[in-house]
């Protein structure tokens, strides 16, 4: 099943065109990895899945994403319920300058999602365990977040996310960070969430792609150059451009 | 040989003239100290801070300076009540809300307003303010604490306005962007991430914006109508500490009693700004940790 669905994208910053005529369609429950050089634009249009592009100054957005059916560039659409839908983890951990519990509550609270303390307190008990945090912490809650460790930020980001049961999860280079075996932890973080959500992971490690992913994008310089199985990218191609950046020639 | 020797000379001048504002404070202080005490032990001090009446040119003299200190801190703590918010939503406007152009056109106005003399801010708050007072809430002068406190504000509100703006501006943009991807609003970020973020900062502007008012003398001298005596409201006159220094200190004979009093008035006054310099410090650095 497609749960979303990317028709004719063009993304402008100010007079640059960063995205040029994506059309993509995104399986549910699935880890779906966007690959390319630096620059290509794929962080770009990682971003345009969840209209947090709309906070920056200058940027201009045409063409269709629709997500369970529904357009999110609609003029009516509601952004912040959008943003609650498709989550999103990002390069650096980026812990609020709050306790471990008011990380994770934080999107409960805002979108007054529960009214009760114990419901509160039951979602942010099951998200810390859902990334496998909660025996570790459960004794240190009120710590700040900023305490943690690089991995366990990057753990608590995905938690945060959790609590609020999104759909979608999108990582931008979530390793990127991250030390070898950190990084293998929450690959394999990832592999235990994709039973419950859909993945859109942006990475620059094309081994990292390989080993995780169900679906690989491939862009160049704006454009999804080939879309595919994982193991067809890798191994067997269509275009020309992939195979010289999977097989090491460019990029 | 030559460029050795000229390295080292240079060297010695800035040492030098790092060192003088140091050896300047030292002396001041020191100064200060020395009259002042000599001033404590002639009088005794608990009679010099707790006393209510300045009389300093009866017989018998009288030097109590509780109701100097009660017209600062009421004016003080007037125009903090004004400027805090006003300075604090100010500089949210400026640094998250305002659109580029707006921004910068704010940014000099809050700028040139550091720049405003206070005698100016003083004489424009006699002919305009003060009449006001008087009419506006029937009392028989509008020389009161009150209006020295709107004064004041405007005068607190330039630093407290830059330096929370800075605070505000140097909120991670990560932060932000990770609350607006759990679907916060503009406002939610602002009100849970970003103050939050910014508090030690946004402290600190405060404590220098209160340190700014509480030393303050021309304005309040022309302003709070210099009566020396314990007010039963906030629209009545009111004396602070500088404006008795001011207003004495070329009328008194060197090395009398009342000179040395009065430079126990500027000890009181230097221990008050010191402690509010040190909590901003405090917050200042707490601030860089992070």
């Amino acid at each position: 099943m497609d749960i979303i669905e990317i028709k004719n994208l063009n993304l402008f910053y100010t007079n640059f065109h960063a995205i040029k005529d994506v059309n993509m369609k995104i399986k549910a429950n699935k880890i779906t990895a966007l690959i390319g050089p630096s620059g290509c634009g794929k962080s770009t249009l990682l971003r345009t899945l969840n209209r947090i592009n709309d906070t920056i100054e200058g940027v201009r957005i045409e063409g269709d994403v629709i997500v369970n059916g529904k357009n999110i560039y609609d003029p009516d659409a509601d952004v912040d319920r959008i943003r609650r839908n498709v989550g999103m983890v990002f390069q650096r951990p980026n812990p609020f300058p709050l306790s471990i519990y008011n990380n994770v509550a934080f999107g409960l609270q805002i979108n007054r999602l529960v009214s009760r303390k114990d419901e509160t307190d039951f979602i942010v008990k099951e998200s810390l365990e859902d990334v496998q945090l909660w025996d570790d912490l459960k004794d240190k809650l009120k710590m700040s977040g900023l305490e943690l460790s690089l991995e366990q930020q990057q753990r608590l980001c995905i938690a945060r996310l959790i609590a609020v049961k999104p759909e979608i999860i999108l990582l931008d280079e979530p390793c990127s960070s991250l030390d070898p075996m950190a990084t293998a932890h929450i690959e394999e973080l990832m592999q235990e969430l994709k039973s419950k959500y859909t993945i859109v992971i942006v990475t620059h490690n094309m081994q990292q792609a390989a080993r995780i992913s169900d679906e690989t994008g491939y862009m160049l310089l704006g454009k999804l150059i080939e879309f595919d199985a994982t193991g067809k990218i890798f191994t067997n191609p269509s275009k020309q451009e992939t195979d010289d950046y999977v097989s090491g020639r460019f990029g | 040989m030559l460029r050795k020797f000229r390295d080292s000379v240079i060297e010695k001048i800035i040492f030098i003239c790092g060192i003088l504002s140091i050896v300047f404070v030292v002396l001041i202080f020191g100064f200060l100290f020395k009259e002042g005490i000599s001033f404590f032990k002639e009088y005794g001090i608990f009679e010099f801070l707790l006393g209510k009446y300045w009389y300093p040119t009866s017989d018998p003299a009288a030097y109590g300076v509780l109701s100097l200190i009660v017209g600062s801190v009421l004016v003080t703590l007037g125009a903090t009540i004004i400027a805090v918010p006003l300075g604090i939503m100010t500089a949210l406007y400026i640094s998250e809300i305002a659109p580029k152009g707006i921004r910068d056109v704010l940014k000099s106005l809050v700028e040139l307003m550091a720049a405003i003399p206070s005698v100016v801010i003083g004489f424009v708050g006699m002919v305009t303010l003060v009449p006001l007072v008087k009419a506006l809430f029937n009392v028989p002068t509008g020389l009161t604490a009150f209006s020295g406190s709107i004064m004041l504000a405007f005068m607190a509100m330039p630093t407290i306005v830059s330096i929370s703006e800075d605070a505000i501006r140097s909120v991670p943009w990560q932060y932000k962007e990770g609350a607006y991807a759990l679907g916060a609003t503009k406002w939610q970020t602002i009100r849970r991430i970003v103050l939050k973020a910014a508090m030690p900062g946004i402290i600190a502007a405060v404590m220098l914006g209160i340190g700014r008012v509480i030393g303050e003398t021309m304005a309040v001298m022309m302003i709070t109508g210099n009566a020396a005596h314990i007010p039963s409201s906030i629209f009545e006159p009111v004396r602070t500490l500088t404006a008795t220094i001011a207003a004495e200190m070329g009328e008194t004979v060197k090395g009398g009693l009342h000179y040395k009093a009065l430079f126990g008035i500027g000890l009181v006054l230097f221990s008050i700004t010191f402690i509010i310099n040190f909590i901003a410090d405090l917050f200042l650095n707490k601030n860089k940790k992070r």
